[in-house]
């Protein structure tokens, strides 16, 4: 029997957007591992992190509020689950601040009238990774390995919001090790000396500060240049992009060599499972990792 | 027309900022627990863009340097890391009070002028609340053009690369140029963001329209 979940896919999901190769090897590795994400009916953006400056408090919770809401009434028994960082920073947090807020409950009720809807907060929101590592466990991840990722060095770059405030299985929020874990069950090798794993991105402020954005990046990348990376793994759209798509602009203003490939743990996952390279969406990066490529071809 | 609002919390608050912060910013009622340690200081990614950093933010609130506090430029430098959250003895949900500082300002008028992500937060929210959800590729062109039609040309140009890279890579569809995704009860999602809109000016004791 499949285990099912209401899944929160997110605006960078959607077909043709920023990260729409993670939902397609989210989509594959949950074919693999017999997982069912039910989308939640007619869902809406969360706001980000950056929805603040134009969005208040309570219209901001509403957000998210509908969302949860629409899972309860249509996947009444099952967890909602995220893939992106921010919407399961976004809805986690809201799902608890209303708890412990009666007056924004309240209120936030008083909004979702106009949809019709009612939040409860019964629900546990939870991050995917959540999911491989607690629902199913690194032994049964293990046991799947067809391809293991032989001779990949690769730095896992947890960054924020997939680690703070909420932490994953327990782990410390300086030295989270759940990534470098998965990547030793696939058969690589984690970097564990990593020194920018928990490092900030700049997230959406890359976009309105990009220069100050790409200095943070730029140390992100060298570090996992000096640990003797073939890449870098990370489980947040956002830092997949903020570290991926601006090397270009990185080389050109620091006059660097960067071409780092940045992939999801769901990309490395697909592969070392077995799949080949179109179901782990691997065409969907700027920068092609010649090792991963090969070995999904083989 | 938001001085007006500026005008009626100065006359409320006479002077009591760290009051008017309380009741009226999110998480606003936390910044009295704050034991002036600096931790939080020191772990802003982009700390050295901080004029004032959030342990000065706390200690400008009250010794009442209002207007200093509203429309710096500092909040905007939050990138939601929440290393300040993760370390903190008090607790304070420092990430959440600096965003909800940024949004206050803008609401009474004090905002910094031309400050690049309180536009890009902006528009946003704006393209979010349009239909339901983000569309990205509008998004990016909207931010290129933020600063006016010729800086915009100059910026669509130094990404064009990018675009072109994004768009082999079927991560960028122009698709979206012409409709793009949204949820189906528009009307319904307009009126619960409307409500919450009122709800929460009420509260704030304003009810003109924030913009
Ligand atoms: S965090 Fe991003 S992707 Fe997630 S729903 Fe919100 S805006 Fe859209
Ligand atoms: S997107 Fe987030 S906010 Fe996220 S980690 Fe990158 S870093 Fe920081
Ligand atoms: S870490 Fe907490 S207690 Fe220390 S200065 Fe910052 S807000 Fe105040
Ligand atoms: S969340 Fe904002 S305030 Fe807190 S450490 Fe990060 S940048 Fe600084």
């Amino acid at each position: 029997m499949a285990k099912e979940y209401s899944y929160y896919p997110g605006c960078s999901s959607q077909k043709g957007a920023s990260s729409s190769n993670l939902e397609k090897s989210v989509e594959t590795l949950c074919e693999e591992l017999d997982i069912k994400l039910n989308p939640i009916p007619d869902w809406n953006c969360c706001g980000a992190s950056i929805g603040y400056a134009g969005g208040g408090e309570l219209p901001r919770m509403t957000l998210s509020a509908r969302n949860i809401a629409l899972s309860e009434k249509h996947h009444p028994d099952q967890d909602i689950v995220a893939t992106c960082a921010a919407c399961w920073l976004n809805t986690r947090e809201v799902n608890e601040r209303l708890l412990h807020n009666p007056k924004l409950k309240e209120e936030t009720n008083i909004a979702l009238q106009a949809v019709k809807l009612e939040f409860s907060g019964k629900k546990k929101v939870r991050h995917m990774v959540e999911v491989l590592i607690e629902d199913v466990g690194y032994d049964a991840l293990a046991a799947k390995v067809k391809k293991p990722l032989e001779g990949l060095k690769i730095a896992g770059y947890v960054g924020c919001q997939t680690n703070r405030p909420f932490g994953i299985d327990g782990e410390s929020f300086e030295n989270p090790m759940y990534l470098d874990k998965m990547v030793e069950t696939l058969g690589g090798e984690a970097l564990t000396k990593y020194e920018k794993k928990v490092a900030c991105c700049s997230g959406a402020l890359m976009f309105s500060e990009p220069e100050k954005g790409q200095a943070l990046v730029k140390d992100i990348i060298e570090s996992a240049y000096d640990n003797g990376a073939n890449m870098i793994v990370t489980p947040c759209p956002l830092c997949q992009a903020n570290v991926e798509i601006y090397q270009d602009d990185i080389n050109a203003r620091y006059k660097t060599n960067f071409n780092m490939p940045v992939m999801y743990y769901s990309q490395l996952m697909d592969v070392a499972f077995g799949r080949n390279a179109k179901d782990a969406a691997l065409d969907g990066n700027i920068i092609q990792s010649m090792e991963l490529r090969k070995i999904a071809d083989k | 027309m938001s001085t007006a609002v500026n005008q009626a919390m100065v006359e409320k608050y006479k002077g009591n900022f760290l009051k008017e912060v309380t009741e009226n910013v999110e998480e606003g009622n936390w910044v009295k627990m704050c034991m002036q340690c600096g931790v939080c200081s020191g772990s802003c990614p982009l700390g050295p863009h901080w004029d004032h950093p959030p342990q000065e933010i706390f200690m400008m609130i009250r010794a009442n340097k209002r207007e200093e506090v509203l429309s710096s430029t500092s909040m905007w430098m939050c990138t939601s890391c929440y290393n300040c959250i993760a370390r903190c003895p008090r607790g304070l949900p420092i990430t959440h009070i600096m965003h909800g500082l940024a949004h206050y300002s803008k609401r009474i008028g004090l905002k910094p002028k031309n400050q690049p992500t309180e536009k890009f937060g902006q528009m946003f929210w704006d393209n979010l609340t349009k239909k339901g959800r983000v569309n990205e590729l509008k998004l990016g062109l909207g931010l290129y053009f933020k600063d006016g039609f010729a800086e915009g040309v100059k910026v669509a140009m130094s990404k064009q690369k990018l675009g072109m890279n994004m768009m082999k890579a079927k991560r960028m569809s122009p698709m979206e140029m012409l409709g793009g995704h949204g949820v189906s009860d528009l009307a319904g999602f307009h009126a619960m963001l409307k409500k919450a809109e009122e709800l929460e000016a009420a509260r704030v004791g304003e009810n003109t329209d924030k913009k």
